[in-house]
C-alpha cells in the first residue's frame, strides 16, 4: 500500500494540490488534511505545504502554528513521525518551535519566483536520504520571506550535528550560511524554502525535486515495513 | 438616443453645485431619472443612478460602437456581457477569460489599485463557477527616470505581487511598455483566465421570488466610495504640474478601494464550494458601484425585483449614510441567491472557511412593469429608495457623440539607423526584474510563463476532468502604432497575438480587449475608439475569432491631454496535447537561422514609421503603417503553429525547430537579440540594409533548424517566402557589417537596462 502522507490545508495555504500531486508522482499518496481538526487521520507522514497560512497576518506562520490540528502535529513529530515544512510549512514550523532559527524578509526586500541552485549538503534527513551529499538539484523558489537566520550557537550546532541538508549555489535571498532547508536533530523533521514539488516534472523545466520527495515516501515506507 | 448634455461644472465651489452634477450626473441624465421614476429621486436613488450610470459601468460613450463587434463562434459558450466570456475547450472543460482596467486607482495609489484590480478580476472569473487559473498584467508607464514613475511601476508590480502571489493565482505574463503618454496616466490593465467542468457553469441571475439574497465576503466601509463615478469617470487635473499625489487629484484617494487578498482567498474557495455543491441559484461579484450594481444586474437579468434591508448589511464602521452602503466599493464581496432550505448548509460552508455571510434581502416577484429594487430599514421598515431594478442598467444612456478625425501630422522622413549596435543595445529590456516578483509557477501548469512570446498552461486544476491540451494566452498591444492609424494599428496587434500564439503551438480560439482612451468628450478620442473598434471587428473577421469579452477604459486624460489610443487584446488559444515544451526562444549551436515571411514590402523596402526604434531611438512619431495581408498572415501562423504543435504533443517526430519567435517590437534585430540572450549562444546573420534591423513588418518569423531545405520546401509550397539569413553559434552577435558584439554584452544590457531605467543594480 503506497505512503499515506497527510498534507496541511490552513485557510491561505495555495500548494496543497500540487504537493498531493507530485507526492504521486514520486510514488506515495497525498490527502489533504484540514488545519482546524484535532487528528492525523492516522497518516504516515505529514507536510505543511506551500502559501499563506493565515494571510501570513502578524509574520509567516505566527497563526498557522496555533491551528488546532498543530498540537497533532507536533505531537507526531516528537514521536518520530516525518514531518517537512516547504516554503510555508518551513516558516509554521520555526513558529512551533520544530526546527531552530528564523525566516526573515529577503534581504532586497522583494519576493522571488525563480529557479534556485542547491547543493545536498546531507543525507541525515527524511528528505534527502535518498539523494548524494554533493549533488546539484535546480528547484524554484517562491518567497518573500525565506532570508533564515539563527544566532551563532544554533547555526554550530547545526553544522556540528550535519542538519543543515540544501544550501544555496547562488544565495539569493540572503540567508545566513546559504541556507535552504534544515532538519530537527533526529532527521524526521525538515524545514525548506524551495518548491520540490515544482521540479516533479520535466515538462515544468526540472525534475529534481523527485529525488527529495521520494527520499520522504521511501522513509515512510521503511517507517511502516519496520 | 440622446445627446451628450453640457459637461458637469469644473471648479465650482461644490456646495453650489445641484447633488446630481455632483455626483457626476448630467443635467439631462438627471431629467431621465425624474421621467423613469415620475418624480425626483431622493439622494439615496440618485446616488444609485449616479454609479450605475457612469460611465465606467454603463460604457454609455461605446456600447453604440462596441456592437459592431463580432461576437459568435462554434465555442463561445458565454459572450460579451456576462461577468467573463467563457469557450468550450472540449473534454468537458470550459474556460472564462475576462481583462479590465485599474488605471484610475492605481495612479492615485499604486500598490491598493493594482492589487484590487487582481482582486476584482478575479472574482468575475470565480463567479463563473471557474476557478481562476492565470493572471497577466499589461502595464503602461511614462518613462521611469524621474521618483515618480519609479513610485509607480514599484508600487503597482509590488500591488500585483501582493496580492496575487498571497491570493494564490499565478501571474504568467504581460506586458511592459514605456512612453511619455502614459506619465501622468499610467495603465493597469489585468486579465484572468479560469477552468471550470462545462456543466457548473453559472451565471449572475437572480430568480424564484422568496430566495434570499445572501453577501459574503468583507464588511462594507467606506473606501472606494465613487470609484467608478468620480475617479474612473473623468480625467485628472493635473493642474500643478507635480502631478498626481501632489495636488488637486490627490482628494480622490478615498475613491481607491483597499484589498485583502486573504479574505479573497477564503472567499474563491468558499464559493466554489458552494457551486460545487448546487448550493447557489445565482451568484455575482461586487466590484464597480458595490451592492447597487450586484442588487440591480441580478434582479435586472432575472427580470425580478429584490428587497435589500440596509441594516442587515454587515458594516466595518458606524455612522454610514444609506447611499454610502449602497455603493460603497468595499472589496472580496459576492452576492449569493440560495433557496430558503439550502441557506443552513451555505452557512455552514462559509463558517468553515471564515467568510462571513448574511442574508440581506429576497427576491421579489415582478409586477406588471418589472420587478423592483427597494432598499428598505428591517424587512417591514421604511422604504428608503424605489427604483425599477432594470433600469439601472437597461435604461442607462446610449450617447453617440461626435467623432472627428484629428488633424494628420505631416510625414517626416526618418534618417536610417547609424549606430545599429548602440541602438540595438538601448532597445534590449528583459521584464525579468518585474516577473521574478510574481509566483508564476502554481498549480503546476505552466509550460511557459513569462518572458516566452505567449504563455502556455497545461488544462488542469483541481476539480477539472483529466485532458491533455494546453491553454496558451498572449496580451499584446500597439500603442505606437494605434496613435499613427488606430484602425490598423488595431489590426497589427491582433495579428501579433495570433502570431504570438503561434509560437507555443497554439490556434487562437478567442479575444478580449480592454479598450485604454482618453476623454470621450473630445471629438478625436470618439473617432479613435470607433477606429480601433473597425480595425479588431475587420481582423477578427478575418480570422474568423469571436470577441468574448471586454472592458473600455475612458478619461486616461490629464490636464487635457490623452494619452495614445491603446487598445490591449487578450488572445486565448488552444493546444491539442501538451507533452513536451515547446522549442522556445532559445537556438542551439550550429543550428540554421530561417526568416519565414516577406524580408522587404512590397514596395520593396524596409518602412520605419511606427517602429520602436522610430520612436525610440529618434522620437520620430509620424508616417505609415505597413499593410498586412491577413490572409497570408494567417496562412504563416498556422503553419508555425503546426510546427511547434507537433512538436509539443511529443508525437514521436524528430525535432525539427530548434527555436521560435515572432518578429514584432524592435524588429528583427530586436527578435534575433533575445533568442541569442536566451539561448547563451551567439549568431552571424547577413543583414547589409540598417533599415532591415528595426523594421517591424508583419507576419515574420525567426526559426532555427537543423534541416533548412526540408523547412524551406514546407513553407515555399504553402507561398509563405522562407530565407536562410544565418547560423547560431559562437560568442559573437554579429549582424553582417552592422552589428558585431560580444554576447556577454548582449546579455547584460538585456537583462540589466530594465533594473537601470528603474535606478537598481
Amino acid at each position: 500500500m503506497a505512503a499515506r502522507i497527510g498534507v496541511v490545508v490552513f485557510p491561505g495555504t495555495n500548494c496543497e494540490y500540487d504537493v498531493v500531486g507530485a507526492l504521486e508522482a514520486a510514488g506515495g499518496g497525498g490527502e489533504l488534511l484540514w488545519h482546524g481538526d484535532h487528528h492525523l487521520s492516522g497518516v504516515d507522514a505529514v507536510v505543511l505545504p506551500g502559501g499563506f497560512a493565515h494571510g501570513d497576518y502578524l509574520r509567516p506562520g505566527a497563526l498557522a502554528r496555533f491551528s488546532p490540528i498543530m498540537e497533532s502535529v507536533v505531537e507526531f513529530a516528537r514521536a518520530g513521525g516525518p514531518v517537512v515544512g516547504i516554503c510555508n510549512g518551513f516558516q509554521v514550523l520555526t513558529e512551533a518551535g520544530l526546527l531552530p532559527g528564523a525566516l526573515q524578509k529577503n534581504g532586497r526586500l522583494r519576493f522571488l519566483c525563480q529557479a534556485a541552485r542547491l547543493t545536498v549538503t546531507s543525507r541525515a534527513s527524511v528528505l534527502t536520504a535518498q539523494a548524494t551529499v554533493g549533488d546539484e538539484l535546480v528547484i524554484p523558489i517562491n518567497h518573500f520571506s525565506g532570508n533564515y537566520t539563527c544566532d551563532a550557537d544554533t547555526l554550530r550546532q547545526l553544522n556540528d550535528d550535519d542538519r543543515i541538508v540544501l544550501r544555496y549555489v547562488e544565495n539569493p535571498n540572503g540567508s545566513l550560511d546559504d541556507i535552504a532547508g534544515i532538519a530537527n536533530a533526529a532527521g524526521n523533521v525538515v524545514g525548506l524554502m524551495p518548491h520540490p514539488e515544482r521540479a516533479s516534472n520535466a515538462l515544468l523545466g526540472s525534475e529534481d525535486g523527485l529525488v527529495l520527495l521520494g527520499s520522504l515516501v521511501g522513509a515512510v515506507a521503511s517507517v511502516a515495513a519496520a | 438616443m440622446t445627446s451628450p448634455a453640457e459637461k458637469p461644472l469644473p471648479d465650482v465651489a461644490l456646495e453650489k453645485v445641484p447633488l446630481h452634477r455632483a455626483l457626476g450626473l448630467t443635467d439631462a441624465e438627471f431629467a431621465a431619472v425624474v421621467a423613469i421614476l415620475g418624480r425626483e429621486p431622493n439622494h439615496l436613488e440618485l446616488a444609485l443612478y449616479a454609479v450605475m450610470w457612469s460611465e465606467h459601468c454603463s460604457y454609455k460613450s461605446s456600447r453604440l460602437h462596441l456592437k459592431r463587434l463580432p461576437t459568435e463562434g462554434p465555442s463561445v459558450l458565454v459572450g460579451p456581457g456576462e461577468n467573463a466570456g467563457v469557450i468550450d475547450a472540449g473534454d468537458g472543460i470550459a474556460i472564462a477569460i475576462r481583462i479590465e482596467s485599474h488605471n484610475h486607482p492605481s495612479a492615485i495609489e499604486p500598490y491598493q489599485g493594482a492589487a484590487t484590480g487582481v482582486g476584482g478580476i478575479l472574482r468575475d472569473i470565480f463567479t463563473m463557477g471557474a476557478r481562476p487559473l492565470a493572471i497577466m498584467d499589461p502595464l503602461f508607464f511614462g518613462t521611469p527616470d524621474d521618483a515618480r514613475q519609479r513610485w509607480l511601476v514599484e508600487g503597482v508590480v509590488s500591488g500585483i505581487s501582493g496580492y496575487g502571489n498571497s491570493v494564490g493565482v499565478p501571474t504568467v505574463g504581460g506586458e511592459l511598455t514605456f512612453d511619455p503618454c502614459y506619465a501622468q496616466n499610467p495603465l493597469v490593465n489585468v486579465l484572468c483566465m479560469g477552468a471550470l467542468p462545462t456543466e457548473r457553469l453559472v451565471l449572475g441571475i437572480a430568480s424564484g421570488p422568496g430566495n434570499l439574497a445572501v453577501l459574503l465576503g468583507n464588511s462594507t466601509g467606506r473606501d472606494g466610495i465613487g470609484g467608478v463615478s468620480v475617479l474612473a469617470s473623468a480625467g485628472f487635473a493635473g493642474d500643478d504640474g507635480m502631478g498626481i499625489g501632489a495636488g488637486a487629484d490627490d482628494t480622490k484617494r478615498p475613491s481607491v478601494q483597499v484589498g485583502d487578498p486573504f479574505e479573497e482567498k477564503r472567499l474563491i474557495e468558499a464559493c466554489l464550494e458552494l457551486l460545487d455543491t448546487k448550493l447557489v441559484v445565482g451568484i455575482q461579484d461586487l466590484g464597480g458601484a458595490g451592492l447597487a450594481c450586484a442588487t440591480s444586474e441580478t434582479a435586472g437579468r432575472g427580470g425580478v425585483g429584490m428587497d435589500v434591508e440596509l441594516d442587515a448589511i454587515p458594516r466595518r464602521e458606524e455612522g454610514m449614510e444609506p447611499w454610502e452602503v449602497m455603493t460603497s466599493e468595499s472589496q472580496e464581496r459576492m452576492l449569493a441567491i440560495v433557496t430558503p432550505e439550502s441557506w443552513p448548509a451555505v452557512a455552514a460552508i462559509c463558517a468553515k472557511w471564515e467568510v462571513r455571510a448574511a442574508v440581506i434581502g429576497k427576491v421579489t416577484a415582478p409586477g406588471k412593469r418589472g420587478g423592483r429594487l427597494r432598499i428598505r430599514h428591517g424587512s417591514e421598515g421604511e422604504v428608503l429608495a424605489d427604483v425599477p431594478a432594470a433600469s439601472l442598467s437597461d435604461d442607462a444612456p446610449l450617447y453617440d457623440r461626435p467623432r472627428r478625425a484629428p488633424e494628420v501630422v505631416a510625414s517626416v522622413p526618418v534618417d536610417p539607423p547609424k549606430d545599429c549596435a548602440g541602438d540595438l543595445l538601448s532597445l534590449l529590456r528583459s521584464a525579468r526584474w518585474v516577473f521574478r516578483q510574481y509566483d508564476h509557477q502554481l498549480f503546476l501548469n505552466t509550460v511557459v510563463g513569462p518572458g516566452g512570446d505567449a504563455a502556455l498552461l497545461r488544462l488542469a486544476g483541481p476539480g477539472l476532468p483529466p485532458s491533455e491540451r494546453g491553454v496558451a494566452v498572449t496580451t499584446d498591444s500597439n500603442p505606437r502604432s494605434c496613435a499613427l492609424n488606430p484602425r490598423m494599428g488595431t489590426v497589427l496587434t491582433l495579428a501579433e497575438g495570433v502570431a504570438n500564439l503561434a509560437c507555443v503551438g497554439a490556434t487562437a480560439v478567442a479575444v478580449v480587449n480592454c479598450l485604454n482612451f482618453g476623454n470621450p468628450e473630445h471629438a478625436e478620442v470618439m473617432w479613435q475608439l470607433s477606429e480601433c473598434i473597425d480595425g479588431l471587428a475587420e481582423g477578427c473577421r478575418a480570422l474568423s475569432l469571436p470577441v468574448i469579452g471586454g472592458n473600455v477604459s475612458f478619461y486616461n486624460e490629464s490636464a487635457g491631454v490623452d494619452i495614445d489610443p491603446t487598445p490591449v487584446l487578450g488572445l486565448l488559444g488552444l493546444v491539442e496535447a501538451v507533452h513536451a515544451p515547446p522549442p522556445g526562444l532559445a537556438w542551439s549551436e550550429g543550428e540554421t537561422v530561417v526568416l519565414l515571411g516577406a524580408r522587404a514590402s512590397l514596395a520593396g523596402g524596409f518602412p520605419l514609421d511606427g517602429t520602436r526604434w522610430a520612436t525610440e531611438c529618434r522620437t520620430h512619431r509620424s508616417g505609415t503603417l505597413p499593410p498586412i495581408d491577413l490572409g497570408a498572415h494567417a496562412t504563416v501562423c498556422a503553419f508555425v503553429a503546426g510546427l511547434v504543435s507537433a512538436a509539443v504533443s511529443g508525437d514521436g517526430v524528430p525535432p525539427f525547430l530548434g527555436a521560435v519567435h515572432d518578429v514584432s517590437s524592435g524588429g528583427l534585430a530586436v527578435a534575433l537579440a533575445e533568442m541569442a540572450a536566451a539561448a547563451g549562444v551567439g549568431c552571424a546573420v547577413a543583414l547589409d540594409d540598417a533599415a532591415e534591423l528595426f523594421t517591424e513588418l508583419p507576419s515574420r518569423f525567426v526559426v532555427t533548424t537543423t534541416r533548412p531545405d526540408e523547412l524551406c520546401t514546407r513553407a515555399e509550397d504553402l507561398g509563405i517566402p522562407a530565407s536562410v539569413v544565418g547560423r547560431a553559434g559562437g560568442d559573437r552577435f554579429c549582424l553582417g557589417d552592422l552589428v558585431d558584439l560580444p554576447l556577454d554584452a548582449l546579455c547584460e544590457a538585456h537583462e540589466g537596462n530594465l533594473a537601470k531605467m528603474l535606478g537598481e543594480s
